[in-house]
């Protein structure tokens, strides 16, 4: 896609961003020394894990995938939500969205490399990696779900990184970066937004031996929570990202992903009552995993108080985000955002994963909670995303500030239209 | 202790490959070779690195299995001090195994979990064969008790229901796999390649009898009790952070013995054979007891019966 780049300035763009990167204020460094320390943290854990083995782990034979492959379920949702962004600013075409829409695919790019991550860390022999690369490993494709994971992730992370290179680029050259050119790949990004949590989702739905998973609603009712906490973590971002930097991010925009959660969290929820009913109506064996989670089962209830939790977190965000006036509030309209990302890790997380374990497929009974090391390394992860997301964030930041402000400047009159986009009900 | 790439054997396109992957390993790699140096196994750095690029077992020619086999047998010498054989025995024409319970003779003694240990070099936490105990008027899993530990056996009201890899013949973990390290042998054994599973533990999610293990740290093998006489495929000693199962013990029953389980059982409750041979003890089974199958819903089509006498 940068096919007409000119050396010269392809250097100059990346001596720009590094020099970007290294310029900050103090609080800017006390971030990256806190990340980086975190980080430090979680890969001294990691090496105690490479050391000894997974049994550093809570993970038993029984309940064979924790607290790994929970963040790791989680942040695929967040990863696929720019779509939020994207659709809105490209198909129907709302310059508000367009304007940030750069931030939902860096925010994709972190999730992705997070949720990519925490794959390699829940892999008992790492050292092996290659034999998952197509043509020179052995790749199991098309009989695999795993193997469609590991494409539908690398895809889209590379889509999202060329799609964001090409029009950061392009800004930083001082020109309109061409539709016709980027457009085809921002639908391929669309559909293969959609593909990753349906790929994932059928990684868990496709175990027969797993009636908790074996289920037709799994894949939507990923969506559905992934389109409530992706917007709301996108929410925050940008929110933060206006009050420590210039870039002009309109409070039109985060109205926007406010109603997209409100109306995500219905349907979740909605998902939920719907799964639960079905369960528990005429309760057979396969609604034991569900029994475990909400209720207990045989005296074990590990996961009972978190659930019921999310449940509660998910019910007050969509009260708060359903009520105009509240949605539009800038502190309740935060709570509602903050609860849902926890409700939604909690319930798309160890909430998802951790119950079709309990009991096991012959009735085993295993309780599971993260060990120490489970819990550091998966903080140095997200400290590891964190990062990413700062980085990309504060090499494109002033490249984007300084080709939006020429093209306000050379708009003049023209503002009006835009800063008043919102087709919001109300 | 040879360079990989000094065999003349392989073809010439998998020469380029180990050169593009040496390159890989020369650029991120060296951590890698590190870490498997210290924890997994025990090697000297250059079997690790052999070790590293290490083919598919399907995919390495014959003088690349030799070696690879060399490798084996001396990290056990290394190791635990035991001179052990491995060999590659290949499946038998004209037979694929099944194995048939008799429920009403098992009595719960577990003689052949015990065998099973033994003959097939597991950890000391590890069982591939699980017997449980049932009520009487039960079918029930989840009301079994996996783990009873009583003075005598069989108690009153119970009986004894033995379970390990059922080597179905449509294995969702074979198709769970995401670099293909388990597949079905033409003998209908599932088996698992110990030197490429990644230990991702997707084949454990998917298999709906519990039958896989992982090694979540080094395996505990007390060296004076290791069996020497392995199978590359079956009860060779096993590296960290790699899923194992039961194999219908391969290194006895292609060499047309019985698997321990079933010489261990003092009951005569288990009868193994060859399913296509029509005088076999597993077809008279087949073909004249009342015979069912665990989970026969899914659809796996488990090579592994039970039935009763009564």
């Amino acid at each position: 896609m940068t096919s007409e780049a000119v050396k010269p300035s392809l250097r100059g763009f990346l001596v720009d961003s590094l020099g970007h990167l290294v310029r900050g204020r103090l609080m800017y460094w006390a971030w990256l020394v806190l990340l980086l320390g975190l980080i430090a943290l979680g890969g001294w854990h990691y090496t105690l894990q490479l050391r000894e083995g997974l049994v550093v782990t809570n993970m038993t034979n029984q309940v064979s995938w924790g607290f790994y492959i929970s963040n790791f379920t989680f942040l695929v949702g967040v990863a696929a939500a720019a779509v939020m962004l994207v659709v809105p600013a490209y198909i129907f075409h709302r310059k508000d969205l367009k304007d940030v829409v750069l931030m939902g695919d860096t925010m994709a790019i972190a999730a992705v490399t997070m949720a990519i991550l925490f794959v390699v860390v829940d892999l008992g022999r790492p050292d092996r990696f290659w034999h998952l690369i197509p043509f020179i490993g052995r790749f199991n494709f098309p009989q695999s779900m795993l193997a469609w994971d590991v494409i539908v992730l690398n895809g889209y992370l590379l889509l999202n990184f060329g799609i964001s290179f090409y029009i950061v680029f392009n800004h930083y050259r001082g020109r309109e970066p061409s539709e016709s050119r980027y457009f085809p790949w921002v639908l391929l990004a669309i559909f293969w937004a959609i593909s990753i949590h349906t790929v994932t989702a059928f990684l868990y739905s496709a175990n027969s031996a797993r009636p908790y998973w074996h289920n037709a609603l799994l894949a939507p009712r990923f969506i559905a929570s992934a389109f409530a906490s992706g917007p709301a973590l996108m929410a925050i971002g940008l929110q933060v990202i206006r009050g420590i930097s210039d870039y002009p991010i309109r409070q039109s925009v985060i109205n926007h992903l406010a109603l997209v959660a409100a109306i995500a969290l219905q349907v979740t929820l909605f998902f939920l009552l719907a799964d639960l009913f079905t369960d528990f109506y005429n309760e057979g064996e396969h609604a034991a995993s569900a029994r475990y989670l909400f209720f207990g089962l045989d005296g074990h209830s590990g996961l009972t108080p978190w659930i019921w939790t999310a449940v509660v977190l998910l019910t007050t965000a969509m009260l708060i985000l359903m009520i105009h006036p509240l949605r539009k509030h800038p502190v309740y309209m935060n709570i509602a955002f903050v609860l849902t990302i926890v409700g939604v890790w909690i319930e798309k997380g160890m909430g998802l994963v951790i119950p079709a374990f309990v009991p096991t497929p012959i009735g085993e009974i295993y309780e599971y909670s993260p060990s120490l090391t489970e819990i550091m390394v998966s903080v140095g992860i997200w400290a590891f995303g964190l990062l990413l997301f700062t980085m990309l964030a504060k090499a494109a930041l002033p490249v984007q500030c300084r080709f939006l402000r020429e093209k306000n400047r050379r708009a003049g009159t023209e503002r009006n239209p835009d800063s008043d986009p919102a087709v919001e009900p109300d | 202790m040879k360079n990989p790439d000094e065999k003349g054997a392989a073809p010439p396109g998998v020469n380029a490959r180990r050169r593009f992957l040496q390159g890989l390993a020369l650029a991120g790699g060296a951590g890698a070779a590190h870490a498997a140096f210290g924890a997994w196994g025990g090697s000297t750095l250059s079997d690790a690195f052999a070790d590293f690029f290490q083919q598919h077992y399907q995919r390495m020619t014959e003088a690349e299995i030799s070696e690879a086999i060399t490798r084996i047998e001396r990290k056990a010498k290394r190791r635990y001090g035991v001179d052990i054989q491995c060999d590659t025995t290949p499946a038998q024409q004209g037979v694929v195994f099944g194995y048939a319970i008799n429920v009403s003779k098992c009595r719960g003694y577990r003689d052949c979990v015990h065998a099973c240990v033994r003959e097939n070099n597991l950890s000391r936490d590890t069982q591939y064969i699980r017997v449980i105990e049932m009520d009487r008027d039960s079918t029930d899993l989840r009301h079994g008790d996996h783990y009873y530990d009583h003075e005598q056996v069989p108690l009153d009201g119970k009986y004894y229901l033995p379970m390990q890899c059922m080597h179905c013949d449509n294995p969702p973990c074979v198709k769970a796999c995401p670099v293909e390290a388990t597949w079905t042998e033409p003998d209908g054994i599932v088996v698992v390649d110990y030197d490429w599973c990644i230990g991702c533990r997707y084949c454990m999610t998917a298999c709906p009898y519990q039958a896989r293990h992982f090694n979540w740290g080094s395996p505990a093998l007390p060296p004076e009790e290791i069996n020497t006489a392995t199978h590359y495929l079956g009860n060779r000693p096993r590296p960290a952070g790699v899923v194992e199962k039961c194999h219908f013990c391969v290194q006895r029953t292609r060499k047309g013995r019985q698997p321990a389980c079933q010489e261990a059982c003092p009951t005569g409750a288990r009868i193994f054979g060859n399913l296509l041979d029509p005088d076999s003890e597993i077809r008279y089974v087949l073909a004249n007891k009342a015979i069912f199958r665990l989970k026969e819903d899914l659809g796996t089509e488990p090579k592994f019966w039970y039935f009763r006498d009564k």
